[in-house]
């Protein structure tokens, strides 16, 4: 026999004890004390976002065996010529890293040089509407850590805003709570673009009203800040008819058709400074490991 | 614990499991916006059908797990179904006595009050952004209502102890 009535004095008191819990939760996370306890839960919910994600997954691998030969070798060609073209680009790239180097060392100043990438897939799952946040696979467990970059191939995708052993959520910079130092390509001029909540559009809300700016222009990172390395591609100026603000930003990152980023390693330490051809008698300069 | 017993607590939690599965399945984004939030549902159901088993102890741990699973504040959720289910529970005979339509009128306060809550535990700036259509997930939770009843229905009828 089912009770009619719960009999519960006790049901108000379990209210208060829940709320009270749940209030203290929200309290200690204010403080980010709850690290290993999330990093608990996030494993509890992992095989969850796996078994959302494997569908996804596996129609890729399907579209992938059944791809047909002539398929396969069309892509294989443009892949050919673009590992070409891009081999080409990079003959003179090394040499002008080295005269950068070089220069900056006359200039006096350092200079942050060479990263570390590593391939993250998305997983393909929905987190909220309303924030640009997305998933990968990889976590703590393979040396992620938050605010660390994310790019894909042609620029700033966002950086990683939780860490859990075998995931990472990574906060897009469309999302609107999300802002990204930048400079103007073409000038250095610096400003902040924000997120809007659109995935195609950032916007430049510090800009004066008679800043060098121009549609089309680069947007690069600055490296204020110091979570995103400097110089890479970031958006592209457009204009904007809205009475408050002239110009907006669409990041030239494909943010809506990844299915991988990369996750860059920032070396910490700057190169070091070039000696003053003063200290070179010889007139030739060393660059100091 | 007889056999049964644990059956049908094992069917409680595959179904909570579906509905985590629902909460974040990759719908395109424009979609995604109506996406009702199905573990409240189905602990609402739970709550409804055997308010002798499934309580506040549910209610908190889902929240928390739902925390988890969309990235909230810790606690967020866990407040909010706690809150929700306390409800439910206490209306249970009175809400089940209830024409299906009525039944999803009263859902939908609950599912506001829900997304309420956890509105207003959130700290973000994202509020600017937010419009009417933030709300819209509880309304279509309203009228799927109905649909998660009958399955549910169907499913706790499959188990000769509830």
């Amino acid at each position: 026999m089912k009770p009619l009535f719960i009999k519960s004095p006790s049901a108000g008191f379990g209210l208060l004890v829940c709320v009270l819990a749940s209030l203290a939760l929200l309290a200690c996370e204010q403080f980010s004390l709850l690290k290993p306890f999330r990093e608990i839960l996030a494993t509890a919910i992992y095989p969850v976002q796996q078994l959302v994600n494997s569908p996804t997954q596996a129609a890729n691998k399907f579209a992938e065996v059944f791809s047909s030969h002539a398929n396969l070798l069309a892509v294989n060609e443009e892949l050919r010529k673009e590992q070409m073209l891009l081999k080409a680009k990079l003959l003179k790239f090394a040499a002008l890293e080295h005269e950068n180097v070089r220069l900056r060392g006359l200039l006096d100043t350092s200079f942050k040089l060479g990263e570390q990438v590593m391939i993250a897939e998305l997983l393909a799952v929905n987190v909220v509407p309303y924030e640009h946040i997305v998933v990968v696979n990889k976590g703590s467990r393979f040396g992620v850590y938050p605010g660390q970059p994310a790019m894909d191939a042609n620029g700033v995708v966002g950086q990683v805003l939780r860490v859990t052993p075998y995931s990472a959520e990574v906060i897009l910079i469309t999302d609107p709570n999300h802002a990204i130092p930048v400079q103007v390509n073409r000038n250095g001029l610096r400003t902040i673009a924000q997120g809007t909540g659109q995935i195609d559009s950032l916007s430049l809300p510090y800009l004066s009203s008679n800043a060098d700016i121009q549609v089309g222009d680069l947007l690069v990172t600055s490296g204020m800040g110091g979570v995103f390395p400097q110089g890479y591609p970031v958006a592209k100026v457009i204009a904007i008819t809205s009475q408050f603000a002239k110009f907006g930003a669409a990041p030239v990152a494909k943010l809506d058709r990844n299915r991988e980023l990369l996750l860059v390693w920032n070396r910490p330490d700057p190169i070091p400074r070039v000696p003053k051809p003063s200290s070179c008698p010889d007139n030739t300069v060393h660059v100091e490991k | 614990m007889s056999k049964n017993e644990m059956a049908f607590r094992l069917a409680v939690l595959a179904s909570l499991l579906v509905g985590m599965v629902l909460r974040i399945i990759p719908l395109h984004r424009e979609l995604f916006v109506y996406n009702p939030d199905w573990v409240l549902l189905f602990l609402i159901y739970w709550a409804l059908a055997i308010p002798e088993r499934v309580g506040l102890g549910y209610a908190w741990c889902m929240g928390l797990l739902v925390d988890a699973l969309t990235g909230r504040t810790l606690g967020q959720h866990a407040l909010a179904y706690s809150v929700i289910v306390f409800i439910s529970v206490k209306l249970h005979s009175r809400l089940r006595s209830y024409p299906l339509y009525q039944q999803g009128i009263l859902i939908f306060m609950l599912l506001l009050v829900n997304q309420l809550l956890v509105f207003l535990t959130q700290n973000g700036k994202s509020a600017g952004t937010i419009g009417m259509v933030y709300w819209l997930p509880s309304l279509v939770g309203a009228l799927v209502w109905p649909v998660v009843f009958l399955t549910l229905r169907r499913v706790r009828r499959c188990f000769p102890i509830a």
